[in-house]
């Protein structure tokens, strides 16, 4: 279990003030100027020696992607920070822009200063009306201080912090569809290449990351790479916002030390399953996009990226979405093919006709309205759409599914039995 | 949103307003919007610009107010009409004086939001989709609001507000929707006793300092 001493949100659940006095009696905002003193390159070198992978869902080294960035472009630099939380199962980002915003301001100061942008975006989605509040408050009490803006901190360097409010798009956590709709345009991803480092908002050098991606950075450069990457085990190092809910006796959402075993995180945290441990049927483990995983796996699975992506699954966001043995699995599913379906953005065909096809199929098979062989096509179907769409929304709509015949195909094939197939 | 719900979705309500135009304040605020975008690029402006203009005509967004903001930051009208249509926030009709919004994705639909619809449906005598006689409540289904830890929940708009209503039952979504008809003050955030995300108490893990 994570011990005090090494949490990052101490603020967490907002207990104590989230204002800018609260933050700096947690720690944020001291000696910021030193720490952006070291460098661009050395706080570089120094996220990617902590071994951060962007807490997005993608696990891709933040400190690799920053130094993806031109060194001179001519053009100005954007930081883009993703804060359009919209994954059933997850609400990590959340608390820490209700909570613990100076946190992600401070971080957005110094990705800033590494990648040579002026200006940061933070892309809140419209529904966090009490987060965008308070995070605006926060932004405006870290201008008021000098800590952002025109000579931030002291150090000479200029940094512009704004807000900006979503207005319901789940596509728009998608970095290229994020960026168009800050441009004022329908979220619609954009083809890569180019990647957004070469060109991204405003056809400018951009990095787009994640609200607790960001939010650590500070952290990690006061107590060193080595400290943060001492926590949980290679590659998959650091601490982690784990949201725990569904079948729960206490759902919540807690830090916890990468590669902590799926059952511990449980138990120790969300009060254990409902009926308890053996009452488990399946466990979403990474946010609605990956695939569940059955008891078996659950009993010994460690969370993090690299253990989850052996099980065929994936930790994603890292939204524990935990279902006992009453669960109707398939309903379970079925819900969220109508959540994607709702979600896709009618850009790619795979993916506006797939999911609405998924959804029809899949409410089917609720009702046992379907035959055995429609396993097959419906398995089939959602390989034709994953990795034929330009955004991973095609994948993130096939993968549940998948991930459900993978291991419950008998339980579908035993509802489809209990049917009498009409001949027409 | 994306396709699924857009493309059932008119364009343009029957009854429009002939004209839209911001009030000094708001028209102070539109400006002050515009600002945070560079030279050139003030097209970003469009979502926060139509949002506010949505809330100035009572929840709702007309065609006029469309047509207003794309004359305010020099776009094609279609460009403002695809971002109106595009974005769920946008409501392209009227709707009631609170518009309930009940999350029923998979985290809430596992810990009960049928219930919630249910509860809903029963106490205000409406459909999802539908508006009361008396013009006081919208009540729909929306996506993930990302409370997920707080589930059931849903959301509850105004003109000049936006709350969520967290670890919902039957009984306390009724008693919820009781005192907004009355004008009541109803706590926002967990309806358990809980203070936010933590665990029900007693809190073991220390993320509380």
């Amino acid at each position: 279990m994570l011990k005090d001493s090494d949490r990052i949100f101490t603020n967490l659940y907002g207990f104590q003030d989230w204002g800018l006095a609260g933050a700096k009696a947690r720690g944020d905002w001291a000696g910021t100027k030193d720490l952006l003193a070291k460098g661009r390159d050395a706080i570089i070198e120094e996220v990617k020696a902590s071994g951060l992978r962007g807490r997005g869902g993608a696990g891709f080294s933040t400190g690799m992607k920053w130094s993806f960035m031109p060194k001179d472009s001519g053009k100005p630099h954007y930081l883009v920070v993703n804060a359009d939380e919209g994954e059933p199962g997850t609400c990590k980002d959340r608390d820490i822009l209700r909570h613990d915003p100076h946190k992600l301001i401070e971080g957005c100061l110094i990705a800033c200063y590494a990648i040579g942008a002026n200006a940061c975006y933070i892309y809140v989605r419209g529904e966090f009306a009490g987060e965008c509040s308070n995070l605006q408050r926060a932004i405006d009490e870290a201008y008021a201080a000098g800590l952002i803006g025109k000579n931030a901190c002291g150090s000479g360097f200029d940094c512009d912090v704004y807000l900006h409010r979503g207005m319901g798009a789940y596509i728009c956590g998608e970095e290229t569809a994020l960026i168009e709709s800050l441009e004022g345009k329908k979220g619609q991803p954009r083809n890569k290449p180019p990647f957004p480092a070469g060109s991204g908002l405003y056809s400018c050098p951009t990095t787009v990351n994640n609200v607790e991606s960001i939010a650590v950075v500070p952290t990690i450069l006061r107590r060193g790479p080595a400290w943060f990457a001492g926590l949980g085990r290679e590659k998959n190092t650091g601490t982690k916002i784990f949201c725990i809910s569904g079948h729960v006796n206490k759902p919540c959402n807690v830090e916890e030390e990468m590669g902590i075993p799926l059952r511990d995180l449980i138990e120790k945290h969300a009060g254990g399953v409902r009926g308890g441990w053996d009452n488990i049927l399946a466990v979403i483990p990474g946010g609605s996009s990956t695939p569940m995983i059955p008891k078996e796996i659950c009993d010994t699975v460690l969370m993090d990226f690299d253990s989850l992506r052996a099980v065929q699954s994936g930790l994603g966001t890292a939204g524990v979405i935990v279902m006992d043995k009453s669960t109707d699995l398939i309903k379970a599913i079925a819900r969220l093919a109508k959540f994607y379906m709702h979600e896709s953005c009618g850009q790619c065909t795979p993916c506006r006709e797939g999911t609405g096809w998924l959804w029809r199929v899949m409410e089917r098979f609720v009702t046992g309205n379907a035959e055995s062989k429609d396993i097959d096509n419906l398995l089939d179907v959602t390989k034709e759409i994953e990795g034929h769409t330009i955004c991973a929304l095609g994948d993130a709509a096939a993968w549940p599914i998948q991930g459900l015949i993978r291991h419950f195909r008998p339980e579908i094939e035993k509802r489809l039995r209990g049917r009498v197939t009409v001949a027409a | 949103m994306g396709f699924g719900r857009t493309s059932m979705k008119a364009l343009f309500n029957p009854q429009q307003p002939a004209a839209f135009a911001f009030t000094k304040e708001n028209l102070a605020k539109a400006e002050a919007v515009i600002k945070k975008y560079p030279e050139g690029f003030q097209q970003s402006a469009v979502m926060p610009l139509l949002h506010l203009a949505q809330q100035q005509n009572d929840n709702w967004l007309p065609r006029a107010a469309m047509d207003y903001v794309a004359e305010m930051l020099g776009m094609a009208r279609v460009r403002v009409y695809e971002v109106a249509t595009f974005y769920t926030m946008y409501n392209l009709a009227p709707v009631g004086t609170y518009h309930v919004q009940v999350c029923t994705t998979t985290p809430c639909w596992l810990r009960g939001s049928d219930k919630i619809v249910e509860a809903c449906e029963d106490h205000l005598g409406v459909k999802l989709g539908e508006t009361t006689a008396d013009g006081k409540f919208t009540l729909c289904e929306v996506e993930c609001l990302g409370a997920c830890v707080n589930a059931p929940m849903m959301q509850v708009d105004t003109k000049s507000s936006s709350t969520y209503y967290e670890d919902l039952t039957p009984e306390n979504t009724k008693k919820i929707l009781t005192d907004l008809a009355v004008g009541k003050e109803v706590k926002a955030g967990p309806q358990s006793g809980r203070h936010t995300s933590e665990p029900a108490a007693p809190v073991k893990a220390a993320n509380d300092g």
